[in-house]
């Protein structure tokens, strides 16, 4: 059974003319990293925020381990999804160690459970919780801060991770190393991840499938190999061939 | 002067004039805050009528309210409290919107309430904004509070009223110096906590 099923979704905003999502339908197995790809305003961030209802869709269903979502009260879905965003959104006046609890605090978790949760998750995200877990935000680097993003996101251990383009803001080094990392994590918690991003080598990186996405449509979902070597349309092909102009680039260079 | 307690009296009276007013007011402002975060429309309307009942001048709005409520503190209370709603409103809306929206749409996205967003994340952030709006609204009580003598409120407001009638001048000096003391002292202390937030 697909642990997330799209069925003809489709979104409309009040201040647009076209859809933002337009009829999309997929199905995501348990434990898959997908990623989804395309450019801004072709409606990968809002295909992932209506997976956890911070939109509703106008038409179609979106089935989370055989529920239909609609159904489900919205902040029980969020609590069962890890959100990550671009621009990480961590609490200032809050230390990292209670970023990372602060559900677990509203939920009650007694204070050794949620200090021991906490620095289990530092760990895991590559941060020494002895020297971590009592900063501020504002201390960190930002690609620390993604770190904490995602430890945040991962507190209450949820089936399916929602990244919005993480790493987008990161510099490239450190985006490299947090992506060898994301896939570190991936390997080892068997969870589903849904990755947008604009970046097509980060995509056919991280995704062992990619969702090709441009004005709403849903134009390829298939494994990186198969979207290079049959582009299902133009669109995807001159993707393709713009990712091929930059890799000769570098090896002319050579 | 002779009589300490000729002027104490007032100056206490005065001083729990503004506390009443002021527990009250942040009760009223609480509730008016949190169904105006639920609307920008509703925040508007708010925010324009309370702006309107705010130019009114002080005297009239009192002399309106003595065939409703009396002469009296009850009127002086209902009108100082009507003045701090713009005041606080203002402050706290503005205060709590300005809130960075990625935050707040970050806590949304990992599964808080809208109350919770607001009161562990908006209240906390805006706390400068809040505070701002409080101590702007209890200077201005005091200011406006010495006018609430004319109504019979007591307070401060005796001392200038009796004094002006009477042109006795210890009496209005009395009223002005203690009656802007207070306004200039209470604002340094809370500015100073405020910067301290």
């Amino acid at each position: 059974m697909p642990i997330i099923e799209y069925d003809n979704v489709c979104k409309k905003f009040d201040n647009s003319t076209g859809l933002a999502v337009d009829h999309v339908s997929a199905q995501i197995e348990p434990g898959e990293f997908i990623t989804i790809l395309g450019s801004s305003g072709c409606g990968k961030t809002t295909l992932l925020k209506l997976t956890n209802r911070l939109y509703d869709p106008d038409g179609g269903r979106i089935i989370l381990e055989g529920e239909d979502i609609a159904q489900k009260d919205p902040v029980q879905l969020r609590r069962g999804l890890g959100y990550v965003i671009q621009q990480v959104g961590l609490f200032p006046h809050m230390t990292i160690k209670e970023n990372i609890t602060i559900i677990p605090a509203l939920m009650k978790w007694d204070k050794d459970r949620m200090a021991a949760r906490a620095d289990e998750l530092l760990t895991l995200v590559g941060l020494e919780p002895s020297e971590f877990r009592d900063r501020y935000p504002h201390q960190l680097s930002g690609g620390q801060q993604q770190r904490i993003g995602l430890a945040r996101a991962l507190v209450l251990d949820p089936d399916i991770m929602l990244l919005d383009e993480p790493f987008g803001a990161i510099d490239a080094i450190t985006r490299l190393h947090l992506q060898n990392e994301l896939q570190r994590i991936h390997a080892g918690l068997g969870k589903t991840f849904l990755f947008v991003t604009h970046d097509i080598n980060e995509a056919f990186k991280l995704g062992n499938r990619v969702m090709v996405m441009n004005q709403g449509k849903l134009l390829q979902f298939d494994t990186p190999a198969e979207i290079v070597l049959h582009p299902a349309d133009e669109f995807v092909r001159s993707l393709i061939e713009s990712a091929r102009q930059q890799e000769e680039f570098w090896e002319g260079v050579q | 002067m002779e009589h300490p307690d000729k002027v104490l009296g007032p100056l206490l009276e005065h001083i729990q004039l503004v506390l009443i007013t002021l527990v009250i007011s942040l009760v009223i402002a609480s509730i008016l805050t949190v169904i105006c975060m639920q609307s920008e429309k509703v925040s508007g309307v708010m925010n324009n009528l309370f702006s309107v009942i705010y130019s009114i001048p002080s005297l009239a709005l009192f002399a309106l309210l003595i065939p409703i409520s009396g002469l009296g503190r009850t009127s002086a209370i209902i009108v100082l409290t009507l003045y701090n709603q713009y005041l606080l409103l203002r402050n706290f809306t503005t205060g709590l919107r300005e809130v960075d929206p990625v935050v707040c749409e970050a806590a949304k996205g990992i599964g808080m309430t809208d109350m919770q967003i607001l009161t562990k994340i908006r209240i906390p952030l805006a706390r400068k904004a809040i505070f701002a709006g409080i101590r702007l609204a209890v200077v201005s009580t005091i200011g406006i509070g010495t006018i609430a003598a004319s109504i019979n409120a007591g307070g401060l407001g005796t001392l200038l009223f009796e004094g002006l009638r009477t042109m006795n001048i210890p009496k209005i000096l009395w009223g002005s110096v203690l009656s802007a003391g207070l306004a200039i002292l209470i604002n340094r202390v809370l500015k100073l906590v405020e910067d301290r937030l």
